[in-house]
C-alpha cells in the first residue's frame, strides 16, 4: 500500500501521479476513485494527463481510452490493458494498493 | 458488395480494412500493400526505430490474432498498377486482375527527393522502415556528420535523433523559419531554439544547390558534402532529405478518378466514382461548405478518415463528413510538442502558460478575436483541455 496524496488534494474530476514500482494514475470521477497505470499501453504518454469522460481516460497523446474500472481499451490504437489498483481511503489520505490486480479481459 | 480491395497497407489501409469489419461488411476484402513488411505505424521511423529502442512487433499495426480475426487477405509486396474504369478491377504488379466492386485507395505518398541525388551514396529519405533501417545502418557505421535537408516536422525529429546518437547534425532550411508554415513564425523561432539548444547547426533561409560526391571504391559514388544556395557548404558522409512527400497517385491515371495534388474527394471522402473511396495523406478532401480542400499528411487524418470513407462506401452514397481537427505531435530533443486547429500567419499568438524560454508552455493561436489553434511544449495537460475546447466550439 503506497500514499498517494491527500483526498482534498483530489478533487473530482482531476488526477494525480503517483510514484510505485510504476507510475501508477488515480482519478477521482465524482467521488469514486480509480487507480490504473499511469504509463498508455500504446505508446509513452502518461494516462494522468489525459482526458477524464465518465470511467474513461483519453490518452493524451493519441487519443486511446481506458475503462478506468477494468483496465481495458476501448478503441484503437490502444489493444494491451493497463493494470488496475484497489485504492483506499483513511483520516482523509489516499492510498494505492499494490502489487496490481490484473486487468480483466 | 462481394470484393472490396483497400490499396494501402499503412495506418489508413489497416483502419480501412478494421472498419469495414466493424461496420458489418462480411465479403472478400484484399489488402494490397507495396511493401513487404507486415503494416507498422510511420511516426516512431524518425525516433525510436532510428534510435534503435523499438522493435518490428512494436511497431506493428496488427499481431497474428487481428490479422486473422480481420479475415482480410494481405497481399504485401504487391503493388497496385492501374485501376479500371469504373473501378471494375485492380491491375497488380504480380500481372494478376482483380475483380472489385469497391475500392479503399490509401496508397499514402512517396519522399520527394533532391534532383541529382539518385544512386548516390550516403543519401537517404525517411518515409519507410527500410528507410529508416537504412539510415540507422549509416549513421552507426561511423557517420561524422549528418545533414538534414529540411527543418520541417520528420527534418526535425531526425536531427533529434542524431544528435541522441552523438554523430553532430547540421539542418538546412529553405524558410528563414523552421516550421513557420505550419506553427507560424513565432512559434517556429521556439523550435528552432531547440536544435540550437543542443549544439545543432541550423542554417536557415538557405537551399540545396547540390551535392558533392566521390567514388565511392565499388565502382559508384558517396556523398561527401551538401553545397548551399548561398555558396556555404556542408560537409557530411550523410544526408537526409526531409523536404516532404508527393501523394502516390500515378497508379490512377485513366481510372476516372480525379486527381490534383491526391485523390479528389468529397467531404466524405468519396470520389467521383461512389464504389472508390480514399483515407489518409493521399485523399484531398473538402475540408467545409466554400468547397474548399485539404490534405493532411497527419497519423490522426490517417487514423481518423478510414471511418468516415468506409461508412460512405458501404452507404454507397455520402452519409457521413470527415471533421478534421487537425492534430499533430511531434518529439524533439525530448521535448513533446502538440498542435491542434488553425493557425493563422498573421493572427495573435498568446502563451498563456508556462514560458517559450523554459521549453515548457501552452500558446493559442487567434483570429478575429477567436481561438482557432493551441499549441504545447511538455504540456499535455492543459493541451488536451485547451484542444477539447476548441473542438467544442467547432462542433456548434
Amino acid at each position: 500500500m503506497i500514499e498517494a496524496c491527500r483526498l482534498v488534494d483530489l478533487p473530482p474530476g482531476e488526477s494525480v501521479r503517483v510514484s510505485a514500482h510504476v507510475p501508477i494514475a488515480v482519478f477521482n470521477v465524482d467521488g469514486a476513485l480509480y487507480a490504473i497505470d499511469d504509463t498508455c499501453t500504446h505508446q509513452d504518454a502518461s494516462l494522468a494527463d489525459g482526458w477524464l469522460e465518465g470511467c474513461f481516460v483519453e490518452c493524451p497523446l493519441h487519443a486511446a481510452s481506458f475503462d478506468l474500472r477494468t483496465g481495458m481499451p476501448t478503441c484503437l490504437p490502444a489493444k494491451r490493458p493497463v493494470n488496475v489498483y484497489p485504492v483506499h481511503v483513511y483520516d482523509g489520505v489516499v492510498y494505492v494498493d499494490t502489487p496490481p490486480t490484473e486487468g480483466v479481459a | 458488395m462481394r470484393t472490396i480491395a483497400v490499396v494501402g497497407a499503412s495506418l489508413a489501409g489497416v483502419r480501412a480494412a478494421q472498419e469495414l469489419r466493424a461496420q458489418g461488411y462480411a465479403g472478400r476484402l484484399v489488402v494490397v500493400g507495396a511493401e513487404a513488411h507486415q503494416p507498422y505505424d510511420r511516426p516512431p521511423l524518425s525516433k525510436d526505430v532510428l534510435l534503435g529502442k523499438a522493435t518490428r512487433a512494436e511497431i506493428a499495426l496488427l499481431d497474428d490474432g487481428e490479422v486473422a480475426r480481420l479475415s482480410a487477405e494481405m497481399w504485401l509486396g504487391v503493388r497496385a498498377e492501374r485501376l479500371v474504369p469504373p473501378a471494375g478491377a485492380l491491375v497488380l504488379s504480380t500481372g494478376s486482375e482483380l475483380p472489385v466492386d469497391g475500392v479503399v485507395i490509401a496508397t499514402g505518398g512517396v519522399a520527394r527527393r533532391l534532383p541529382g541525388a539518385r544512386g548516390i551514396r550516403g543519401v537517404h529519405v525517411l518515409r519507410t522502415l527500410d528507410d529508416a533501417l537504412a539510415l540507422r545502418a549509416d549513421l552507426l557505421a561511423g557517420a561524422t556528420r549528418v545533414a538534414v535537408v529540411g527543418g520541417g516536422f520528420v527534418g526535425a525529429e531526425v536531427a533529434s535523433s542524431c544528435h541522441a546518437l552523438g554523430v553532430p547534425v547540421t539542418v538546412i532550411e529553405a524558410l528563414p523559419v523552421p516550421l513557420s508554415r505550419v506553427l507560424g513564425e513565432r512559434i517556429g523561432a521556439v523550435c528552432a531554439d531547440l536544435h540550437t539548444d543542443h549544439g545543432v547547426d541550423l542554417r536557415c533561409g538557405v537551399s540545396v544547390a547540390g551535392l558533392v560526391s566521390v567514388p565511392d571504391g565499388a565502382g559508384g559514388r558517396r556523398v561527401t558534402a551538401v553545397e548551399l544556395s548561398d555558396g556555404g557548404r556542408v560537409d557530411a558522409d550523410v544526408v537526409v532529405v526531409g523536404v516532404g512527400m508527393r501523394p502516390a497517385t500515378e497508379w490512377l491515371a485513366g481510372s476516372g478518378i480525379a486527381v490534383d495534388d491526391g485523390v479528389l474527394c468529397d467531404a466524405g471522402c468519396v470520389t467521383r466514382l461512389p464504389n472508390v473511396v480514399a483515407a489518409g495523406d493521399v485523399a484531398r478532401y473538402q475540408a467545409d461548405a466554400t468547397g474548399r480542400r485539404v490534405r493532411h499528411e497527419h497519423w490522426s487524418n490517417a487514423a481518423a478518415t478510414p471511418a468516415t470513407a468506409v461508412r460512405n462506401l458501404l452507404a454507397g452514397r455520402t452519409v457521413a463528413r470527415h471533421a478534421a481537427d487537425g492534430y499533430v505531435w511531434s518529439e524533439q530533443y525530448g521535448v513533446r510538442i502538440q498542435f491542434a486547429g488553425q493557425v493563422d500567419p498573421t493572427g495573435e499568438v498568446r502563451f498563456v502558460d508556462g514560458a517559450p524560454a523554459d521549453r515548457r508552455f501552452v500558446a493559442t493561436y487567434h483570429r478575429d478575436g477567436a481561438v482557432v489553434g493551441v499549441l504545447a511544449f511538455d504540456s499535455p495537460r492543459l493541451f488536451t483541455k485547451l484542444r477539447r475546447q476548441l473542438a467544442a466550439i467547432h462542433a456548434r
